[in-house]
Formats: C-alpha cells, sequence, structure tokens
C-alpha cells in the first residue's frame, strides 16, 4: 500500500492549485491523481482567452493557464500519476486506483482533496423525442474533437443551450468552416456572458434564439434536422411555432454536473442543489479530512475564482495534515440558508468559528434582478446590505463578511443560521 | 447620421448603445451607464478589434494539434483572412509556449505564437 499525506483527486486547474498550496504550507508527500495522459483538465481544449483577468491581472488562454500551474508543480518536484484512474475513495481515506503501467494500486492517504471537476448534461437528461442518429454532441466533446484531435463535427450546425462553451463553439466552428444556423436557448435570457454573446454570434451574425428549444430530432444514421419551437413562460412548446431547421450536427450545451461518483461512494453528504459535497468555510466535508474545490464542488463561470477556492481548500488540508485534528469536531457551526432569490450558497456551512479570519459567501440568484439589494441576515441582525445594478443566475455572485460581522457570528450563540436574501 | 446598436462587453450589465456614426466620425452616444461604455462604443465603431485563437497541425508531437493566439488583438475584418493564412502552416515538435508560429500575420505587425508547449512523442 502507498502511503501519502495528501492524495489529490484531479489535476485539472483546481487539483494542480490546491497541490501546490498544500506544498507551500509545508506538506512534502503529496500525489495528484489524474485520468488524462497529461495534467491541466479542461483548459487544455478551452483555446480561445479570457482566463485569468482576475488571478493573474492578464487575459491568457486555457492552455497559457493551465500551463502557469503545470510548471510549478513540475518545479517543485509534486509527484502526479497520470492516465490513472480513481475506482473507490472509502471514509477511512484509502483510494484504489487503476493504471496500465501500475495495474491496480492502493493508496492510504491522511488527507484527501477532491478536485474531479464537472461533466457536461447529454440528450439523455433532456428527452428530447426522435431518432438516435450520428451527429449530436455536447459542446465540450465538440470542442475537443476541434481544438485538440482536429476533427470537425459537422458542416450544418444548430447549437442548443447558450452557455459560455455553447457561443464559444459557435465561433470556432464558423472559424473552421461550418455554418452555425442558430443557437436556441430555453430561457429568455442567455447563460452566457454578454462579452460571448458579442464576439461569439453577434460578429458572426449567428441568430440566438430565446425561449426556444429543440422538440425534434429527424435523422436515421445521420442527423439531418431538428425542429425547434418557441416556448411558453412554463417552458412549454408553443403549438404552431414548429420550424424545420436543416442541420448535420446538434451541440448540447445545457449545463454542467458535479461528477461525484468517488465521494458518494466515500459517504460524502451532497447538496441536492448544487449536486456538489456540503462543504464548510474551509472546504472541508462531511467526512473527516476530505476536503473538495473546484467544480466537483459547485459549476463556476470563471477559472480564476476555482484556483482561489483550491487554495483556501489546500491551505486548511495542509493545516489539517499537520494538526490531526478532526475537521468535523469544531463545536458550534453555523448554516448558510438560501433565502428570497437565492438557489444555492457555498460553504453550506460556517463550521471553524475561533479561527475564522475572512468569510466570502458564493451564490447564485435564481433569476435575472435589476437594482436589488443583497442582503445577510443573522437572526434579527442585518450583516450585510449592497446594492447591485445587475444579477443573473448565469453570474456567480460574491459576498465577502468583514470582521465586525464574523464578530457577531462568533458572539450570538442564539442563532444558528446565515441568510442571504435578494430585496427588490 | 447612421444610427448603430452596439451592447457593450466592459462589464457584465451589458448596456445596449445607441450611437451615431458616419465613416470614422462619432457623433451622439446614449445608453451608457459609464464612461468606458463611450469609450468602448467609439472604438467599436471605428476599428473593432478581436484576439483571434485557433490551432495549427504539429507533427512529431504527443498531440496533432498546437493551440495558438494573436499577440495582440487586430482589426476584426482580417480575422478571416489570419485564419486562411494560418491554415496552410504545420510545425514540428518540440514547440514551447510563446514561440512565434507565424510572423506578422497579413501585415498586421502581429505575430501567431504558442499558447503552449507540446513536447515530442517519446
Amino acid at each position: 500500500m502507498l502511503k501519502v499525506d495528501l492524495a489529490v483527486i484531479g489535476g485539472g486547474p483546481a487539483g494542480l492549485a490546491a497541490a501546490l498550496e498544500a506544498r507551500k504550507n509545508g506538506i512534502e508527500n503529496i500525489l495528484i491523481i489524474e485520468r488524462e495522459k497529461e495534467l491541466g483538465g479542461i483548459l487544455q481544449q478551452c483555446i480561445h482567452n479570457g482566463f485569468g483577468l482576475h488571478y493573474f491581472g492578464e487575459e491568457l488562454t486555457g492552455p497559457e493557464y493551465a500551463e502557469r500551474f503545470v510548471e510549478q508543480v513540475k518545479k517543485e518536484g509534486i509527484a502526479y500519476k497520470t492516465s490513472t484512474m480513481v475506482l473507490d475513495i472509502r471514509p477511512d481515506r484509502t483510494i484504489t486506483a487503476v493504471n496500465s503501467t501500475d495495474g491496480l494500486i492502493k493508496i492510504s492517504a491522511a488527507c484527501i482533496i477532491l478536485a474531479m471537476g464537472c461533466r457536461e448534461r447529454t440528450r439523455g437528461t433532456l428527452n428530447i423525442p426522435g431518432d438516435r442518429p450520428a451527429g449530436i454532441f455536447t459542446a465540450g466533446t465538440a470542442q475537443r474533437f476541434v481544438n485538440m484531435e482536429g476533427y470537425m463535427p459537422g458542416k450544418k450546425v444548430v447549437i442548443l443551450g447558450s452557455g459560455d462553451i455553447g457561443l464559444i463553439m459557435a465561433r470556432r466552428l464558423t472559424l473552421e468552416g461550418a455554418e452555425v444556423k442558430m443557437v436556441c436557448e430555453l430561457l429568455p435570457y442567455s447563460g452566457g456572458l454578454t462579452r460571448n454573446i458579442v464576439q461569439c454570434l453577434e460578429d458572426y451574425n449567428i441568430p440566438l434564439r430565446l425561449s426556444h428549444t429543440v422538440v425534434k430530432i429527424h435523422g436515421k444514421d445521420r442527423l439531418k434536422g431538428v425542429t425547434v419551437a418557441k416556448v411558453d413562460s412554463n417552458r412549454q412548446p408553443i403549438k404552431g411555432t414548429e420550424e424545420y431547421v436543416e442541420c448535420d450536427t446538434l451541440l448540447l450545451s445545457v449545463g454542467l454536473i458535479p461528477e461525484n461518483e468517488l465521494s458518494r461512494g466515500a459517504g460524502i453528504q451532497i447538496d441536492p442543489v448544487t449536486s456538489g459535497p456540503v462543504v464548510d468555510e474551509r472546504m472541508a466535508t462531511s467526512v473527516e479530512g476530505i476536503f473538495a474545490c473546484g467544480n466537483v464542488v459547485h459549476v463556476h463561470d470563471l477559472v480564476d475564482n476555482v484556483t482561489m477556492e483550491s487554495i483556501t481548500a489546500g491551505r486548511n488540508a495542509a493545516k489539517y495534515i499537520l494538526s490531526c485534528k478532526d475537521t468535523r469536531s469544531v463545536g458550534r457551526s453555523i448554516k448558510t440558508v438560501p433565502g428570497h432569490g437565492v438557489r444555492y450558497i457555498v460553504p453550506q456551512r460556517i463550521s471553524d468559528l475561533e479561527n475564522i479570519e475572512e468569510l466570502k459567501l458564493f451564490f447564485r440568484t435564481n433569476d435575472v434582478y435589476r437594482n436589488a439589494l443583497v442582503v445577510v441576515h443573522f437572526g434579527q441582525k442585518t450583516l450585510y446590505s449592497a446594492k447591485r445594478q445587475k444579477l443573473a443566475p448565469g453570474e456567480m455572485e460574491t459576498v465577502k463578511l468583514k470582521s465586525e460581522a464574523l464578530a457577531e457570528l462568533v458572539c450570538d450563540t442564539s442563532c444558528d443560521e446565515l441568510k442571504v436574501d435578494i430585496e427588490l | 447620421m447612421e444610427e448603430r446598436i452596439i451592447t457593450c462587453i466592459v462589464c457584465p450589465m451589458g448596456c445596449r448603445l445607441n450611437v451615431e456614426a458616419e465613416n470614422d466620425k462619432i457623433g451622439n452616444i446614449s445608453g451608457n451607464r459609464c464612461s468606458r461604455g463611450k469609450t468602448y462604443a467609439a472604438e467599436e465603431c471605428t476599428a473593432p478589434k478581436r484576439m483571434l485563437t485557433t490551432t495549427v497541425r504539429v507533427s512529431g508531437g504527443i498531440h496533432p494539434f498546437l493551440p495558438v493566439k494573436t499577440e495582440r488583438a487586430i482589426p476584426k475584418g482580417l480575422i478571416r483572412q489570419c485564419m486562411e493564412e494560418i491554415r496552410s502552416v504545420q510545425v514540428s515538435a518540440p514547440v514551447k509556449a510563446g514561440d512565434i508560429i507565424v510572423k506578422n500575420i497579413c501585415g498586421t505587425g502581429v505575430d501567431i505564437i504558442a499558447t503552449r508547449s507540446i513536447p515530442c512523442q517519446n
């Protein structure tokens, strides 16, 4: 059995930043386990720019952002195994993994950081009726084909879902010679960044059909076309608005799901809204000595935020390894509660009240709000209140609580719920 | 003067700006909530620029394709032409991030550079 102080599951941006931060905090024996043949994660196929504006203060492409961390990991001599798949994690922190050179590997880790990221929702989760021809891809799969393998998925393309990957692929496929006929979005607003709508769709005259969806798939061996229709306010297709669009390719950009099969296997409590582990402000999960960070916890819009969150996880994992203090037995804990207009909050609980220096709450709203107040309530008290010109589900919001507010959390022991509300 | 509608991308607000423009002359700009929007809209109407990111073939490397980008933003109107020129380029591994792949693409004075390293196979 291989023994390590820290095992990091996943060598994408979250795993790399967490491992580096743990090393910086004195942890020597670290192992990163990655299922791809190289480190870097999904960033390697995101060849467009726009990464790193917050963390590095400059605009980088995905591979450039990844390479900065990969180089540091190599310089620090942090061990990693690529082309290695973790099959199972036990609550006692034994890991079973497999690869073609070592065969079956058993690892005993003093501490584990989960950084497996997320995966795309597929056609199966949408229940679009029709045949099952070739030519239907998730946007990320198409991105990998085009940017890394050098294959074009098709010539005439319809994209369902206006998330950022879908928008980016609309531009990319257009530049590579495909005709992108339209992007359909079920909701009355796009989930993508404004910048991508302008630079990926408007620049190339690609229509964005809001409140539209694909209701039928045509074609037996290869996709021949799709029927799109307008939807009503309950997201139901409106009869008589159907329109046939000829295409050989349908890309789905309809959301991402944190990949938590391993976490569930380890008995970690999962938040049904985020589909990720319930974490506290240290990124500790409900199982002792197991931390989590990045898209495996909740889907982020910006990799910069993944990096910051993973640094928190790495630092606290190091603290745990060096102190051996159970991450769960920390006395009183406070729950964060999504109030009016809020879909979820991360962290879901605050547990290490004695040692808390600053507290950032990340949340998403459930609708678009303009000129609204973000208010944090603790019992009868208001700990934070600030106006935001625009709040949208596609953009993660942050609230930073100052030390006076944190002092209230520590002092007022009669209350154990911190609530975030959107007030109009 | 002709009126154009520009969506501002400086911040997530996404203001819709009305810009009066004739050739290179900018008239009245309205709909912006801050001054940065005015600057953006004026540039968007007179000399819009974009970064271009794409890939080139690489032989003998661990991957068959190398991601590249324009070192700086280039005039928006030249993007298709640049894609054509880049399409014919092939390089050999090893490549280092930052290596110049095409010098002075389409006479823009901007180089195409590699955005990752590709070591040789084995």
